[in-house]
């Protein structure tokens, strides 16, 4: 039996529990990391909004630059080895077309992320970001997969 | 510096509400003239709400919504999302387009009818709104080109509640029910002025 958890913005979850199924819905220009360990089948996701930190605001898991290494502290506390996680990233899309730089928040949320990932040299296993379509994803704890759905077509899993 | 909703009292709250008012009852006279039939509305619900909530308050985050966002400049600035479900945004086509009403699918594929029957409906009730905050407040304010996406709730929603999560974790959202007939159409309306703005717009009422 699957047991669901939905980790809204700015929110993250993390678990041991290979039963769990760690989702975001409708997920825009916000990105979802999962971090993974397969052996041990640890992992957890944190749902990011924004790439950098601004000052006076506590929450680490809203930004990219924070968000990164707390959800790597939090799973490797949890008990997965630092050697065997491995990342994947999705979401970051441009919802709407226009060239206010607000729209472009999604493309800058996805390189925060991997530039984080590389500062701390997690392998990026899948990568399913940008485009201008919303996503719902679903990372399975039993063996690291995502699944992720869009309006219109069938889901995939990477 | 940098009013904030969650900090409004009940003053500053009615205002806003009287805003969501005059504004809705602009939106349902543009409809009417637009689809050529006599559209009446709700009193609108104006809610300040937990931007987390926003998904849930629009009928879950995968609920398939139409978006239009603008920005507001000149005396006050901010940003400005209009939405309404694809079966509200599909009952006002049908009345204006009768039998060229495109299918549902059509319309999330963004076919080109339905894109721009939808931008025009959403440029067209978004002003209204704001020309009624303009009006209230006696501010020059005006908007950008609509942009349009048509998606899953909280994908629409969750870059507009970026913007606003630099600054707090509220928004002001009006509800409002507009009826043609047999028709029921709701339309969310949020309003998410940039920092110091609100207190513009709140001073320019006179009630700060």
């Amino acid at each position: 039996m699957y047991n669901r958890v939905v980790v809204g913005m700015a929110e993250y979850w993390v678990s041991s529990n290979p039963e769990d199924v760690l989702c975001i819905l409708g997920l825009g220009s916000c990105v979802g990391l999962c971090l993974y360990d397969p052996r041990k089948k640890i992992g957890g996701m944190v749902h990011i909004l924004l790439p950098e930190s601004i000052p006076g605001q506590s929450n680490p898991f809203k930004f990219a630059d924070s968000a990164v290494p707390a959800l790597w502290e939090k799973v490797k506390s949890e008990g997965a080895s630092p050697e065997n996680i491995f990342a994947k990233i999705s979401g970051g899309a441009k919802m709407f077309s226009g060239t206010d730089s607000l729209f472009d928040i999604g493309r800058r949320n996805v390189e925060a992320v991997k530039a984080e990932l590389q500062k701390l040299k997690i392998p990026l296993r899948a990568d399913d970001t940008g485009g201008n379509r919303g996503r719902s994803i679903m990372f399975y704890l039993e063996d690291g997969r995502l699944e992720i759905k869009t309006i219109g077509q069938k889901p995939v899993v990477v | 510096m940098g009013i904030s909703f969650e900090k409004l009292n009940e003053m500053q709250l009615d205002a806003l509400r009287e805003v969501g008012n005059i504004g809705a009852g602009n939106a349902a006279t543009a409809l009417s003239k637009v689809v050529g039939k006599r559209v009446k509305m709700e009193v609108p619900l104006v809610k300040i709400l937990p931007l987390k909530d926003v998904p849930d308050w629009l009928g879950g985050p995968e609920k398939e919504v139409l978006g239009v966002y603008l920005t507001m400049s000149g005396a006050a600035n901010g940003h400005i999302l209009f939405v309404m479900t694809i079966e509200d945004a599909l009952k006002i086509m049908n009345i204006l387009l009768g039998d060229l009403t495109p299918s549902r699918e059509q319309v999330l594929d963004m076919d080109e009818i339905a894109r721009s029957a939808m931008e025009e409906i959403g440029n067209i009730l978004s002003s209204s709104y704001l020309s009624a905050l303009a009006d209230f407040t006696g501010l020059r304010l005006n908007h950008s080109v609509p942009a349009l996406a048509i998606d899953m709730a909280g994908a629409i929603v969750d870059v507009i509640l970026i913007e606003i999560s630099k600054r707090g974790d509220y928004a002001l959202l009006i509800e409002t029910e507009f009826v043609e007939e047999e028709n029921k159409i709701k339309g969310y309306f949020m309003l998410i002025p940039d920092t110091g703005s609100l207190e513009i717009i709140l001073q320019a009422i006179g009630v700060i």
